[in-house]
């Protein structure tokens, strides 16, 4: 492929922010070659910028072909999980003065999903498995005219795994996961306790059976990869723990 | 090219489109074309809360909340609709309990509640808690909670694919909907998607400018598919700066933490906003703090070593109250500029927000083609929509709630169409217009590249119809906008290929964008008033005599092919509250 070349911004000024960085991409277009490749782009960049915002240069400037999923650029939408030096993260999340801009910064797809184009992979699989664990509230009995009373502690007890984004940054950073596809993954199981530990609901059996399965949370092997990678700061693996324990006791 | 047949089809997944996807399925055989995952859509963007009168915490009714959304909206809200809005809320919010939505508690274990901008209790006393939340993360809730009940219901979702086409088919003279054309991203292929009914609950259009809140997805596609087919566009000149973005990045930092205690401060550590706002201070509507902030910038009392920016100061709320309901944003200013809220100010900025204006409906969310006429099968939700309830300026809160109510009204009213009405032929040759446009982009040779564009576009946008406008600068932007367009013509693409074209996607949004941003300036052209979120220093007063009324936008093209926006106008419903000075 031809060498990208970048137009200098701000170049000659000896207050200029911006740096030189290696963005080094794992390409795959399968309409091209059935071959994945990487390519390194050199980019100008200030360090207190995004991977994503150096992306999106590339992109925008260089090479409209690059490929990646994103939208709201600030964390909450989950959609730009990618592999960023070896570890799972949002490019939106990920600051380029935080992750050595001295030498090139490697970016590939998540793994143990299928690879579609560059940076994007079919998430069906993925949400599949959050499905199959029911994620929705259900309650038996006539409704309340007005909310449903939930005490404030009790609410708490669940406040950790309502934060997830379904990026599928730790179910793609899990071994078990790259290595059975059939395994539910952290993802789903943090859904699960979403609903399971919160005391309005009245499906936590029928769920705890779902996981129960050989597919389900006894496949964990406590690696802590979901609770790093998790741009949520969620306690993945603790939650896995609790949903575990809640097995074994039926209490929960 | 693929055809598919249902009752109803809904454009877009995030709060309106998912709201009525509940409805509509449980109803009629439906499908929801979405261009993102549902869980991708900007509505979980949204932090501090959805307003409904509960009166769990103190006194408060709906009559109070109608007429705050009537005084926010500076009186070009539409009153029935608005009562409609603050009525309706109560169940919106107590429906979303029962889906499940994690609501923060009160110690007596009833929905909590808290201050947010132009609240108020008694028609502008004092504030009033009103705004129901789950900490900094009420929009993610709504949504997530929105698509697990979709999960529930099992509503059929078609990922990743882009309306960019409404087809309308003359029926005894009348102009009915006929269904949508889609282009589906993992494939490149085309699909027609023939309906009885479609709502479009598709987002807005911030993306036209540089400094916003909205996500990079934000480019009005629904509003463009629609005015291209000759429906009008409602009050576009009114779009809504969000007075606390993160400096430069536009990130949007919650009202909610201004409702916790938060407060603006300029570069001498003053509490500007007593100034302009004796009551409510902090908490006056948005377009008064926004204003407020760029006079206070302008006068040369900003922030930083350009005075551009000032303080969103939370440093003497406890680090507990901040940990506890405003996890979020706090988070955001460590991760995005390395500063710690606990102890240091957050340098902010006003960010473009949201579009007032929109696709017309009625209270039904039936679409209009003109000031009277509804167009049958054809309905509308949420942002993409104009109602209108939010006037000149939204109230915040009122967004998360316009989505629950009107998507869900919408909902029913298009499954109870779809349940007797028969399908409507589609025109000759459905897809021929988005073929046209992907074969053309695809196969341009032209120099223009869509990122200099975008990025001219976004510029002349932050410089010439942000906050502050005058005709000179109005007219600047439609100058400028009329050469991005003639440019447009000579743009061209890298990635030629069918699958995840997104280089592709990203010029067609470019294109929309191209065509509301004109609208929205020429619109804002003539209203030679200020009103709400549209300031016109060359007229610095609201002239209800002359501009006591919506505008209404159509596209026209000439006999020599020439496009030309014609602007009408279409009377305001007063029903409560005759119009006075807004003062907070």
């Amino acid at each position: 492929m031809a060498t990208p070349v970048l137009e200098k911004a701000e170049a000659g000024f000896a207050d200029s922010p911006y740096i030189t960085v290696t963005f080094r991409i794992r390409r795959f277009n399968p309409e091209i070659s059935d071959e994945a490749v990487w390519q390194d782009f050199p980019i100008e960049i200030d360090p207190k910028e995004r991977v994503l915002d150096g992306l999106h240069k590339i992109k925008w400037d260089v090479d409209g072909s690059l490929t990646f999923r994103r939208s709201c650029a600030h964390g909450i939408c989950g959609s730009d999980a990618m592999r960023i030096n070896g570890k799972n993260r949002l490019a939106c999340k990920t600051l380029i003065k935080d992750i050595n801009p001295e030498k090139p910064i490697t970016i590939e797809a998540i793994k143990g999903l299928t690879v579609l184009k560059d940076l994007v992979v079919d998430m069906e699989p993925f949400f599949q498995a959050y499905r199959d664990v029911m994620p929705f509230l259900v309650t038996k009995g006539n409704e309340p005219t007005r909310e449903r009373l939930q005490s404030a502690e009790d609410r708490e007890r669940f406040d950790d795994t309502t934060k997830c984004i379904l990026c599928a940054a730790c179910t793609s950073s899990c071994p078990v996961f790259w290595n059975d596809g059939q395994y539910f993954g952290p993802a789903a199981i943090v859904n699960a306790h979403r609903f399971i530990f919160d005391s309005r609901d009245e499906a936590g059996e029928q769920r705890l059976e779902i996981l129960n399965d050989k597919d389900g949370v006894w496949r964990c092997r406590t690696t802590f990869n979901c609770t790093d990678a998790c741009p949520r700061g969620i306690e993945v693996t603790k939650a896995i723990q609790e949903v575990k324990r809640a097995l074994i006791t039926r209490r929960y | 090219m693929k055809i598919h047949k249902y009752d109803t089809v809904i454009v877009g997944a995030g709060g309106a489109g998912m709201r009525a996807a509940i409805e509509a399925t449980k109803r009629s055989r439906t499908a929801v074309l979405t261009k993102l995952y549902p869980t991708r859509s900007h509505t979980g963007a949204a932090q501090g809360g959805m307003a409904a009168a509960l009166a769990n915490v103190e006194e408060d009714n709906w009559e109070w909340h109608t007429f705050d959304t009537v005084k926010g909206g500076d009186y070009l809200v539409d009153q029935d609709a608005a009562e409609i809005l603050a009525k309706e809320a109560i169940d919106a919010v107590l429906d979303l309990e029962k889906m499940g939505l994690p609501f923060n508690r009160t110690p007596d274990g009833t929905i909590d509640q808290r201050r947010f901008g132009g609240h108020s209790r008694n028609h502008g006393e004092a504030p009033v808690r009103r705004s129901c939340y789950a900490a900094d993360r009420t929009g993610h809730m709504i949504l997530q909670t929105l698509y697990q009940n979709c999960v529930k219901e099992g509503v059929e979702f078609f990922n990743e694919f882009y309306v960019l086409d409404q087809l309308i088919t003359e029926v005894d003279g009348v102009r009915t909907s006929a269904g949508v054309v889609a282009y589906e991203l993992a494939t490149g292929e085309i699909h027609v998607f023939q309906a009885k009914a479609v709502i479009y609950a598709s987002g807005g259009t911030g993306k036209f400018f540089k400094v916003t809140s909205n996500a990079h997805t934000l480019t009005g596609d629904g509003q463009a598919a629609c005015y291209r087919r000759g429906l009008p566009l409602e009050d576009m000149e009114f779009f809504q700066f969000h007075p606390t973005g993160i400096w430069r990045m536009g990130i949007l930092l919650t009202e909610g933490a201004r409702g916790e205690g938060g407060i603006l401060r300029n570069k001498d550590g003053e509490r500007f906003m007593e100034k302009y706002a004796p009551v409510m201070k902090d908490l006056a509507s948005r377009d008064v703090v926004s204003r407020s902030i760029y006079t206070e910038i302008r006068e040369g009392r900003g922030c930083g070593p350009e005075g551009d920016h000032v303080y969103l100061d939370l440093t003497h709320l406890p680090p507990e109250q901040l940990d506890a309901k405003l996890p979020d944003i706090t988070e955001f200013a460590r991760t995005y500029l390395g500063i710690e809220p606990y102890t240091d100010p957050i340098p902010i900025q006003p960010t473009a927000h949201y579009a007032m204006g929109g696709i017309p409906t009625n209270v039904m969310g039936e679409v209009l083609a003109d000031n009277t006429t509804v167009v049958p099968g054809l309905y509308a939700a949420g942002e993409v929509a104009c109602v209108s309830v939010h006037g000149a300026n939204r109230l915040g809160t009122n967004s998360l709630l316009d989505i629950n109510v009107f998507g869900k009204r919408a909902g029913i009213a298009a499954a109870e169409y779809s349940a007797t009405a028969g399908y409507v032929d589609l025109p000759e040759n459905p897809a021929s217009f988005v073929q046209e446009q992907v074969e053309r982009l695809r196969n341009s040779t032209g120099s223009e590249r869509v990122s200099v564009l975008r990025r001219e576009l976004q510029e002349t946008m932050d410089a010439n119809v942000m906050v502050f406008r005058t005709e000179q600068t109005i007219k600047t932007a439609v100058e400028k906008i009329a050469e991005l367009r003639e440019r447009y013509l000579n743009v061209s693409i890298q990635d030629k290929g069918k699958r995840f074209n997104t280089d592709l996607l990203e010029a067609i949004e470019l294109g929309n964008l191209l065509d509301l941003a004109e609208v929205m300036a020429v619109s804002a052209l003539a209203r030679k008033e200020s009103r709400g979120g549209h300031y016109r220093e060359d007229y610095p007063n609201r002239d209800d005599v002359n501009f006591m009324r919506h505008t209404m936008a159509y596209r026209e093209v000439g006999a020599d092919g020439t496009e030309t926006v014609r602007l009408d106008y279409k009377p305001v419903v007063q029903t409560r509250y005759q119009p006075m000075e807004r003062k907070y």
